[in-house]
């Protein structure tokens, strides 16, 4: 740590503080900003050459002045971790915010966080069961995905993401998840519901939470999760616990960065997001996994909320080609009164083939998703010729298909807030919604599942 | 001026050294660890640099030297069966030096450089050797023959030959002015190895995969492109490429994709089989993985690596088929690095020279005559991740532009879990033309025939389609309402396969032939009966034609496919007995 203050900046720009200094200063180094009201503030260095060094701060620049002083850590950001994190609940900035003493350091971790070597991940492959039959079903989850929840505004996706947090659990285990939650940006409100609900179940015990809210600084958010992430690593990879980060809202960690990328003039990309936001959002997404020689694991369940319901906004389209599949949360569902309201069609798992079938799930688990979803998407497009046409126009199979799409719905997909349906009730429950097609319209389903779970005509 | 400078400035990947004599692309090592990076700018006394690790931590005055050379990738006995980073570091190595996290400033040879091999010389002393002469062969895996060649600078008289196991730096071969040969060689990765002409392709690098192989067939040297929104199953589809064509060495790239899924690939590629030599598929696979938390600029690197292997073993004379998943991610690392440079952007940030740099990458594939006068290909599959799937975005329309073949895939259609998604009416491949004559000889006289049979029937499926939104189908001509069955046929029965199933996964030509046969012949028995008096209903529902569907998820469909086509046209021509 150097003792020495500067007094040199030159200009304040955003959240941005430039300053000419006279010894080199490194790369990603922490800042201490002292105001002249004695107030301190954190920053990182963004940009450092022999002429000027650029800091971004933390906590926003309101009251920094041309006077405030400068003191370089000689270190990068680092997150004291120890086991004492769990239960606890911390600023975005990793400080207590439950009124509890300081973390005692077991030691500091970096938390821009090494790649894992792709060489030594192993495959995740145990499927974790929700207790959601949307999800069990048709986008099973395995440990060490990431796997987000497309959402948009006014629609429960905390309720859901709750839902799995209480619910998640490896199949015929009671071994828990520690949960790991790092807010963003989001209101006060929502941050309560979170924390009461968690209080209500006991799982605040056996949680870490992060809080950065809508009215803390908004570059703050854009260490809030790598917070996260260190925590949920080091109690992974070093304490052997099965971790679940949920983060909420990933929109307001992209527009952080949309913020930062504009104050310090750079060339935007799509939407104004910067160029590098998809390697930015990988550098979060890709800490979930399961290591050779390690226990532990991280499971992801990023939120976002899709500005103006639109998939193909930049932060849900580069978030799905980073994360492992996306279960997307669905409006006009919502507004039928469905909860949960999951569109399984455009919701997907691309990790669901290594965690299910014999031995994981149930051997007919691959056929019957398949089916559901092929008949379901049959339905729902037949609803849009009936409404042209009419019911009387179509054949006997379309009819079928079009009855099958409201069970579905009603009888499959809506279950309530603290209903834990286990596997094979889903797909118990499947089998029994799929007898009301006629076997040879199920071309699907393999024969020799028809012949042990058909409801009327298994042998 | 020297080769020693030191640190100027310091912006994410990017860094700017002072007081050092440097070329392009010369590469450099920065500050006290030592980081591999790259010159790609000069200003002056100041040269830019694009470093291949994490910079964070390193300051200004730290030393930068200048190794003189230019990134290359070491070549010789040891390549397959390797996974390495995006410089060629293999990851294997990595972990031994620094566990699961990929810390920085640690080296590895991108070949084993101690492991002994068995060279067996091809020539003697006296004989004359050009450039990319075999001199001598080594069995590099069971199926492999690694070929050592003299580098494409090098010529003359043998003087001496040696016979026996060397590791790869070891000398093999004297000639006559004193040049030593090892076994191993090193290239530039951003130089195309040199050749001799381009042959237009005849081939069809056969895949396996019913709708590639039969509506949209690529060649052998030639180039294709793969663009669709996340979820539609590009990765899939590649690595079916992978796991399935018949190409002799497979170059995967794994560009900025997710960890998990390389993972899958090399926990999944050690136990699979290649069906046209029954030994393990990794004896012909060279991969790389560069994730997307994984360096930039590395990145960047990633896809030049990768065709240069490919090129090398192109030059030994076999096909070679790469894989680059996902072009996309590439330009993104240009797009991000150039933005740091502050260089003035193109279309949606992406840099001016964009559409050059894809042009000259998918350039480099081709059937060419090697320097030794053998015949060899580089076939290149890129997919490209266009933002919100609409391929009017820079990269998709810079990659359609160069290739031949374009497999569209589909979102809507992955959505009905149609796999592989590849959309059959937008999609298209410049190939069948000059390569008809090799279906003729290889698999049947008519098959250009049957395709365009088939690609027909989803034409006018796709118009009925229209109609039927409208009216709905019963309001069709029984004709018409038939073509609607056989087209169901055609995409729920024959472009449809599931690759995670142990049989259906790989289809021979011979088999995707007699399934288009089957159904063209469902479609004429049916017509007969129909206009004989049969009900519609009864002849699309007869079992057999079930049986004929299912039937393809069963070992040696192959044999059995013409007797369950007998019984079904026995069965329809019963539905007419039973009418009359």
């Amino acid at each position: 740590m150097t003792e020495k203050e500067y007094r040199t900046i030159t200009d304040v720009k955003g959240p941005l503080v430039f300053l000419n200094k006279t010894e080199p200063v490194s790369f990603g180094e922490i800042v201490s900003l002292r105001l002249s009201d004695g107030s301190t503030k954190n920053g990182q260095v963004l940009d450092t050459s022999d002429e000027m060094v650029v800091v971004q701060v933390f906590e926003g620049t309101a009251g920094v002045d041309l006077d405030t002083g400068i003191r370089f850590m000689g270190d990068v950001f680092k997150l004291p971790v120890s086991k004492d994190l769990v239960g606890r609940i911390l600023t975005g900035a990793g400080k207590p915010r439950d009124g509890g003493p300081d973390i005692v350091a077991e030691h500091n971790a970096d938390i821009i966080g090494a790649a894992i070597n792709p060489y030594s991940r192993r495959s995740p492959e145990e499927f974790i069961q929700t207790g959601i039959s949307a999800i069990d079903s048709c986008t099973s989850l395995v440990r060490g995905q990431k796997l987000p929840i497309f959402s948009a505004s006014g629609l429960p996706h905390n309720d859901i993401a709750l839902q799995i947090a209480r619910q998640a659990k490896l199949k015929d285990s009671d071994e828990d998840f520690v949960v790991v939650f790092c807010a963003m940006g989001i209101t006060a409100e929502e941050y309560n519901f979170f924390r009461y609900d968690l209080e209500r179940t006991g799982a605040l015990e056996n949680a870490v939470l992060f809080v950065n809210l809508a009215d803390d600084p908004a570059v703050e958010r854009l260490i809030t999760p790598r917070l996260a992430l260190t925590a949920a690593e080091y109690l992974a990879f070093e304490h052997d616990y099965h971790v679940l980060v949920i983060y909420t809202d990933m929109t307001n960690y992209c527009e952080s960065l949309r913020q930062i990328g504009a104050a310090r003039e750079e060339v935007p990309g799509r939407r104004g997001y910067p160029g590098y936001m998809y390697t930015d959002l990988a550098m979060l997404y890709e800490r979930a996994g399961i290591v050779k020689g390690k226990e532990g694991s991280i499971t992801q369940f990023p939120i976002l909320t899709m500005p103006g319901d639109d998939i193909t906004h930049p932060i849900p389209d580069l978030s799905g080609y980073i994360t492992e599949g996306q279960i997307v949360i669905s409006r006009e569902l919502h507004q039928k009164g469905i909860y949960p309201p999951i569109n399984v069609l455009p919701s997907l798992s691309r990790l669901m083939n290594a965690g299910i079938g014999p031995g994981k799930t149930r051997e007919d688990h691959k056929s019957v998703s398949d089916q559901l979803y092929a008949a379901y998407a049959q339905g729902r497009e037949l609803r849009g010729l009936v409404a042209i046409v009419g019911e009387d126009a179509l054949n006997e199979r379309d009819l079928q298909m079009l009855k099958f799409a409201d069970l579905f719905e009603n009888k499959f997909l809506r279950q309530s807030r603290d209903e834990d349906r286990t596997i094979e009730g889903t797909l118990d429950l499947a089998w029994e919604l799929l007898s009301s097609i006629n076997t040879k319209y199920l071309v699907r389903l393999d024969q020799k599942w028809i012949d042990k779970y058909h409801p009327t005509e298994k042998k | 001026m020297s080769n020693k400078g030191q640190i100027y400035r310091i912006s994410g990947p990017v860094v700017t050294a002072i007081g050092i004599k440097a070329a392009m692309f010369d590469v450099v090592r920065v500050g006290d660890e030592g980081l591999m990076g790259e010159v790609i700018e000069l200003h002056g006394d100041k040269c830019v640099i694009q470093v291949y690790e994490e910079t964070s931590g390193i300051r200004p005055g730290e030393p930068v030297i200048n190794t003189g050379e230019t990134l290359s990738v070491a070549l010789g006995p040891g390549l397959l069966t390797q996974i390495y980073d995006g410089i060629q570091r293999p990851l294997e190595a990595l972990e031994e030096k620094m566990g699961v996290f990929i810390t920085r400033g640690v080296d590895a040879d991108g070949i084993v450089m101690d492991k002994k091999w068995t060279f067996n010389p091809t020539v003697k002393v006296g004989d004359v050797v050009e450039p990319g002469s075999v001199i001598g062969i080594v069995q590099e895996t069971e199926t492999i023959e690694h070929k050592i060649m003299v580098p494409p600078n090098k010529e003359g008289t043998i003087r001496e030959i040696k016979q026996g196991d060397f590791n790869v730096t070891e000398t093999v071969c004297i000639l006559d002015d004193g040049t030593e040969l090892q076994m191993m060689q090193k290239w530039p990765v951003r130089t195309p190895r040199p050749f001799l002409q381009k042959y237009a392709p005849d081939t069809p690098l056969v895949t396996g995969q019913r709708i590639l192989d039969f509506l949209f067939p690529l060649a052998k040297g030639g180039t294709a492109g793969i663009p669709g929104p996340f979820g539609s199953g590009k990765t899939v589809t590649q690595q079916q490429l992978a796991k399935w064509s018949d190409a002799q060495i497979v170059v995967y790239i794994g560009c900025g994709e997710r960890g998990n899924e390389m993972t899958e690939v090399l926990s999944e590629f050690p136990h699979l089989i290649d069906p046209n030599t029954e030994k393990p598929l990794m004896n012909r696979t060279v991969m790389i993985a560069n994730t997307s938390n994984m360096p930039v600029a590395a990145r960047e690197a990633s896809v030049y690596t990768g065709i240069t292997i490919a090129e090398y073993f192109r030059d030994m004379g076999y096909d070679v088929a790469l894989m680059a998943d996902s072009t996309s991610r590439w330009a993104e690392a240009m797009r991000e690095i150039s933005s740091r440079l502050e260089e003035m952007p193109g279309e949606e940030g992406y840099p001016a020279y964009l559409s050059s740099r894809l042009a000259e990458f998918y350039e480099r594939a081709g059937r060419v005559e090697t320097m030794s006068g053998d015949d060899g290909s580089v076939t290149v599959i890129g997919a490209v991740s266009p933002p919100g799937g609409d391929i009017s975005e820079p990269v998709s329309q810079g990659t359609l532009r160069i290739v031949k073949v374009f497999w569209g895939l589909d979102a809507g259609l992955a959505r009905q879990r149609h796999f592989p998604s590849i959309n059959w009416l937008n999609s298209y491949s410049l190939y069948p033309a000059s390569l008809d004559q090799w279906y003729r000889d290889n698999v049947a006289q008519d098959f250009p025939d049957i395709r365009t049979e088939i690609s027909s029937l989803l034409q006018v499926e796709a118009e009925l389609q229209e109609i039927v939104q409208l009216v709905g189908s019963d309001a069709l001509p029984v004709d018409q309402q038939l073509t609607l069955e056989v087209a169901r046929m055609i995409r729920e029965f024959f472009l449809q396969q599931n690759a995670f199933h142990d049989v259906d996964t790989f289809s021979a030509l011979e088999q995707q032939y007699k399934m288009a046969v089957a159904i063209l012949t469902f479609q004429s028995e049916a017509k007969k009966a129909i206009a004989a008096g049969a009900a519609l209903e009864d002849v699309v529902n007869v079992e057999s034609r079930t049986n004929l569907m299912r039937a393809r998820f069963e070992q040696g469909y192959l044999e059995k496919i013409d007797n369950l086509v007998g019984e079904m046209k026995k069965e329809i021509n019963s539905a007419v007995e039973a009418e009359n």
